[in-house]
């Protein structure tokens, strides 16, 4: 068995994985990242529209700030948002713009005088201040009150990834590739590193390590039709739940991307709406109008994403020989814009659809495309259950999204929980709990369990095969742990699951051969998938309300009284077919904005007792303190700076603040 | 260039279509290079994505290939189709005859069948080239960032668009003579910190990193990586303007 030694081991190499190694090496840390596939393929370069940060530099972006970002992510979250870690996010996501902007990335640009724009279908002319010529400008996405999504083109995630990936390199940070980490070594109380295995020819390695972190993205593919990679099955937030102790949060939190290309499922991005792209029917008629009279086509994902399929359900879908679809309008953005702001838009529907989006509209339909669920850390991205352990980025389920997700906040997330979680893990290192005391038969019994368990695979006579299991898997998440959910269909889907997890241990392999061997991989990766499957739809079934992307047809209502709490699952043990489910309450008493209305989608919720005496004691303190100043307001309503590693402090500039 | 679709046949019947896959692994030291053929009914809208991952559902658990995206961005999948290099996954079937050959990209190190080791060579070439911003000092990220015409911010996308597929090399005739020579991947990068006002590298610096036979004077203009781009990068008009400049440090 080899070993390897580092001071920080960072599990994936997308965004989040990177940015949090670059934090803990710029420290004095040793880091080694594993990848699945060379880091600048992972999937944040699919990112395509941008990142929010309230720079306030556009004309539409004026009066932007913190307070905005922040509660337009609450709202958008359903009030499931953790509001300390939104508060956090909020203030450091415009360093994160203007760190990457001094680092090489290419953000659009501020042009100052008369700029063309389409919004709400008509053709408008904004003028830009000539203040604020050459600053990183924005556009408008769903669910925001201001255009706040600063961008690069449509191919955000790529350049971001590029200069992130690129400054990995130049800090000589190790990124070790083709690398799947397949369990965590630990002890119950705390993670030991990984045993990680070798892709192109399945050799175990034991990496040991001070502080872990998983940074593994979400685990779209359990789905049928998703915008995500296909690397991204959740193997990471899979082997954290292996341990038996570290929970994964809000697992039912799925999210639904409103316009994937059908039936592909390629994402288009929400710039397209944002940037004045309109959702038409079968009958060409914009519909959205008639739902959300306020925010149309730019309410939240969650809600657009069922407005769709009700309008689709009420029989308005046009119909293709794969099935009924929508249909999105482009075109009136013209030529010239979609060939520059909407670039890769433009090529996926030229190779994918072999339509010119400028002339024809775009066939779309709502497809799986984030996770808000994962595995639970605190604010600092330190996880339940193990010490030594962090995960960040969409594998983590820190809560800044709670139940739905804004778009462009993600990408942003990435960055920004990178350098906070990377700090955290720099202090732990620096810590004497940083210290690890290393037990080799620990890490022997670890390798040696993984060892066994390809072993049995790849030795294992079973009747069964990864492929069609997989296939049925997928089938049953997409039609009944979709978009609309209901208690009965989410309980018949439980009970296959479980018939699946059965026989997913009784595979037989039809090939055998030295070095990589694909169908092993899949083989042991179909387990692990099949249990994130069945903490999803176990939780759905017990959620019984709606609230963001979970929707229950049988509980339409947003029950704040009984469920306003994270769902923590755990799977008991290596033979079970459920996960053990438990809640940790969310305290409106501590909350900055107590749940309310979002401004769009249903206004019927179920309110929480002490969401009214809340309420009150906000008001009382915005009045008590209502010339203390901005910083004294919200360290009586919700204090946070205390939490940010010091560098990140500072209150962010911003064009016409006073000299 | 973006190819326009083949019209669908009429018929109504899909094709049979037979992939044939250059194979080996690498791992086996019985396994010796060799073409295998595999049929597949063809479905509308299938891309070689799709096609692949089909055959290794039902047919050969163990084919080796890499996609990522599946959507053109991530530059995982580039491949030998019918000989020419392209991303696999946005390759639609309709485009091909019903039959073609299907290779790992030469030039890279063969990892088995069509996977090849291309995150070797990239990482290799950004620690040579350095391809990063180089400037002194940490941002301050409390301040306003600073300004940049968007034209410039514009041009330099325009050039940071490279997915690194490898294509470019694998087209490249100086490529095959030369194990060192950087390619149009390395000199697009060099075009394109060139073009940003954030590094602070001058052309002295860069004629030290791209300056010889390995470099930009190594192009034969053959252009192989001009046409075969799947982003349509402007690499005949970067490298020319590129090889000029340096050209004339050299005097």
């Amino acid at each position: 068995m080899e070993i390897i030694h580092t001071d920080v081991l960072v599990i994936g190499g997308g965004l989040a994985g990177l940015r949090a190694a670059l934090a803990a090496r710029q420290r004095g840390h040793e880091v080694v990242v594993l990848s699945l596939v060379p880091a600048k393929r992972s999937h944040s370069a699919a990112a395509q529209g941008g990142m929010q940060a309230s720079l306030g530099n556009s004309a539409k972006g004026a009066g932007d700030d913190e307070d905005v970002h922040f509660a337009d992510t609450v709202r958008g979250s359903d009030w499931g948002a953790d509001q300390e870690v939104a508060r956090m996010f909020v203030h450091v996501a415009p360093k994160a713009v203007r760190e990457l902007a001094a680092w090489g990335v290419p953000w659009n640009r501020v042009r100052s005088g008369p700029n063309d724009a389409i919004i709400d279908g008509r053709k408008v002319s904004i003028d830009e201040p000539a203040a604020a010529h050459g600053l990183i400008t924005a556009r408008d996405f769903g669910g925001t009150r201001k255009w706040r999504t600063c961008y690069v083109s449509d191919g955000t995630g790529h350049a971001m990834l590029y200069v992130v990936g690129d400054r990995a390199v130049a800090e000589g940070i190790a990124v070790h590739e083709r690398m799947e980490a397949v369990s965590l070594i630990h002890d119950g109380a705390r993670c030991h590193g990984a045993i990680v295995r070798r892709l192109t020819d399945g050799r175990l390695f034991a990496y040991v390590a001070r502080a872990t972190c998983i940074a593994t993205g979400g685990f779209g593919r359990i789905y049928k039709v998703s915008t995500n990679a296909v690397i991204n099955e959740g193997i990471g937030a899979a082997i954290a739940l292996d341990t038996g102790v570290v929970p994964l949060a809000n697992m039912e939190a799925v999210q639904f991307h409103p316009t994937a290309i059908f039936p592909a499922g390629i994402l288009v991005t929400e710039g397209c709406r944002g940037d004045g792209g309109l959702l038409r029917d079968a009958a060409a008629h914009r519909f959205m109008p008639d739902y959300e009279p306020e925010k149309k086509e730019l309410a939240s994902r969650d809600v657009v994403a069922r407005r769709m399929e009700a309008h689709i359900r009420a029989g308005h879908g046009a119909t293709s020989r794969w099935g009924e679809h929508l249909w999105l309008d482009i075109t009136l953005l013209g030529e010239r814009h979609i060939a520059g702001r909407l670039r890769e838009v433009k090529e996926i529907c030229q190779h994918f659809l072999g339509i010119d989006p400028a002339r024809q509209w775009i066939p779309v339909r709502p497809a799986q495309h984030y996770s808000m669920g994962g595995i639970r850390t605190d604010a600092l991205g330190r996880a339940y259950g193990l010490d030594g352990l962090f995960a960040c980025g969409e594998a983590a389920c820190w809560d800044l999204h709670g139940f739905n997700r804004l778009g462009g906040n993600s990408v942003a997330e990435t960055v920004v929980a990178g350098m906070i979680v990377g700090e955290a893990i720099a202090d732990f290192c620096a810590s004497e709990r940083g210290e690890l005391t290393v037990s080799t038969a620990l890490i022997r019994a670890a390798h040696d369990r993984a060892a066994a368990e390809f072993a049995g695979l790849a030795a294992g006579l079973g009747a069964e095969s990864a492929a069609p299991l997989l296939a049925r898997m997928q089938s049953i998440m997409t039609e009944r742990v979709g978009i609309v959910r209901h208690g009965d269909a989410l309980q018949s889907a439980v009970d296959e699951l479980q018939q699946l997890i059965l026989r997913s241990r009784r595979l037989g392999l039809r090939s055998s051969r030295p070095g990589a061997n694909p169908e092993l991989t899949a083989a042991w990766r179909l387990q692990k998938m099949l249990k994130l499957a069945q903490c999803v739809a176990a939780g759905a079934l017990q959620r019984t309300e709606s609230r963001g992307a979970h929707y229950r047809e049988d509980y339409p209502r947003r029950d704040d009284a009984g469920w306003l709490k994270r769902t923590l699952a755990r799977w008991p043990a290596a033979d079970a077919t459920q996960p053990e489910i438990g809640y940790e309450a969310l305290d409106v008493r501590r909350m900055e904005l107590p749940p309310g209305w979002r401004g769009y989608g249903a206004r019927d919720a179920i309110e929480h007792p002490d969401t009214a005496p809340r309420q009150a004691e906000i008001e009382r303190l915005r009045a008590e303190l209502a010339g203390a100043g901005r910083d004294a307001l919200q360290d009586a309503l919700l204090p946070f700076r205390h939490r940010l590693p010091p560098q990140l402090r500072g209150a962010n500039a911003r064009l016409g603040d006073p000299a | 260039m973006i190819r326009l679709f083949r019209k669908a046949p009429d018929s109504g019947r899909p094709r049979r279509l037979t992939a044939s896959v250059l194979r080996h692994n690498p791992a086996d030291p019985a396994s010796a290079p060799h073409w295998q053929d595999f049929v597949v009914e063809e479905a509308e809208g299938m891309t070689l994505f799709i096609a692949l991952n089909e055959i290794r559902a039902t047919q050969d658990p163990s084919l080796q290939f890499d996609f990522v995206c599946r959507a053109g961005i991530c530059g995982s999948c580039a491949m030998l189709i019918d000989g020419r290099p392209g991303l696999a996954c946005r390759t639609l079937t309709r485009d091909l005859g019903e039959r073609f050959t299907l290779a790992p990209l030469p030039f890279f190190e063969l990892i088995g069948d069509l996977s090849v080791n291309t995150g070797k060579w990239l990482r290799g070439t950004a620690e040579r080239l350095r391809t990063w911003v180089h400037a002194a000092g940490r941002p301050d990220l409390d301040a306003l960032e600073e300004r940049m015409a968007p034209e410039l911010a514009e041009a330099i996308y325009e050039l940071d668009r490279c997915i690194e597929c490898g294509c470019c090399v694998a087209g490249c005739g100086t490529a095959q003579m030369r194990p060192d020579f950087i390619g149009a991947i390395g000199l697009n990068k060099i075009a394109r910190f060139r073009l940003d006002p954030r590094d602070t590298r001058s052309d002295e610096d860069f004629y030290e990193l791209i300056g010889d036979d390995d470099g930009v004077f190594g192009c034969m203009s053959l252009l192989g990586c001009h046409d075969v781009c799947p982003k349509q990068l402007p690499l005949q008009t970067q490298i020319a303007f590129l090889r000029r400049r340096m050209a004339a440090l050299g005097f």
